[in-house]
């Protein structure tokens, strides 16, 4: 694993929980949402909160389906479960939740998780489409080969 | 709503969400490395690659599919089980779908993987 690579992971899980934090703060301020008040879902838009958040999760999009451009599914899902603690945290300190006993074993059972496949390798080889890259000294293999030395490059 | 139709809908909201998921986890698959694309031809050409790929598209129809049947099945039932079951059983799906149509490696240290996180993931919710 690459820096960047490290860095497109890092980018999904750090998009993903501020983002649904923020909307949820962003919420906060309109109260629920019914079918008789479906029309305050327009005046949601405008709220700075939401519109961050709305960015936040096309970040999150854009990262996400980068990751899964070399790394597999089962890899890139539990590693980035990260953002579920993360949100945990955030809604605990700024939206000032109850963190019950249950939801910090829950977290705890997720870094276990993440830890199960951190360990292991991003991709299955031959999984990814493979792709030639011409270096000064000549064409290089597979993507998953040169990816450890892209930053050389 | 009786317990049969808010399961029906979970299961709806687990099968279009995977089917989402893998589609769009083997759209990119097919692309290649979305850095090394843009670093060699530009932003504009990774985005045209991604957009004009029928799986992706197929997969994010499929993951539109799975929100608003979401959204419908939390009208149905409780959000304390819809959220964390269907949440956790998309996870435990997507490895099993992953191994038989991705042929992804999942091995022993995955399959925990799924299973901790899926039961993470439902245990926040208490």
């Amino acid at each position: 694993m690459t820096p960047r690579k490290y860095l497109t992971l890092f980018a999904v899980v750090i998009f993903a929980a501020c983002g649904d934090v923020s909307l949820a703060r962003g919420m906060r301020d309109f109260g629920a949402v019914t079918l008789a008040n479906l029309s305050q879902l327009y005046s949601a838009l405008l709220n700075p909160w939401v519109l961050v958040g709305i960015l936040m999760l096309i970040g999150f999009f854009a990262s996400y389906l980068s990751a899964l451009s070399f790394a597999d599914l089962t890899y890139v899902l539990p590693a980035t479960s990260l953002s579920y603690i993360l949100m945990v945290l955030l809604a605990k300190f700024c939206l000032h939740e109850n963190v019950t006993m249950w939801r910090w074993l829950g977290v705890a059972l997720i870094v276990a998780g993440v830890g199960f496949v951190a360990g292991g390798p991003e991709a299955t080889p031959g999984a990814h489409k493979h792709h030639q890259i011409e270096t000064l000294y000549g064409p290089v293999g597979a993507i998953g080969e040169v990816a450890d030395h892209e930053v050389d490059v | 709503m009786n317990h049969l139709a808010v399961w029906g809908g979970i299961a709806a909201v687990v099968i279009t969400s995977t089917l989402g998921d893998v589609l769009q986890s083997r759209a990119m698959k097919e692309i290649g490395d979305l850095g090394l694309v843009q670093k060699e031809h530009g932003l504009v050409a990774v985005i045209r690659r991604v957009v004009t790929n029928g799986r992706f598209m197929l997969g994010l129809g499929f993951m539109a599919v799975g929100f608003f049947s979401l959204l419908i099945t939390l009208s149905w039932g409780e959000v304390s089980i819809v959220g964390p079951a269907s949440a956790s059983l998309t996870f435990l799906a997507n490895a099993l779908v992953a191994h038989i149509y991705l042929k992804e490696n999942v091995d022993r240290r995955r399959w925990l993987a799924a299973l901790c996180v899926a039961g993470g993931v439902a245990l926040l919710a208490h």
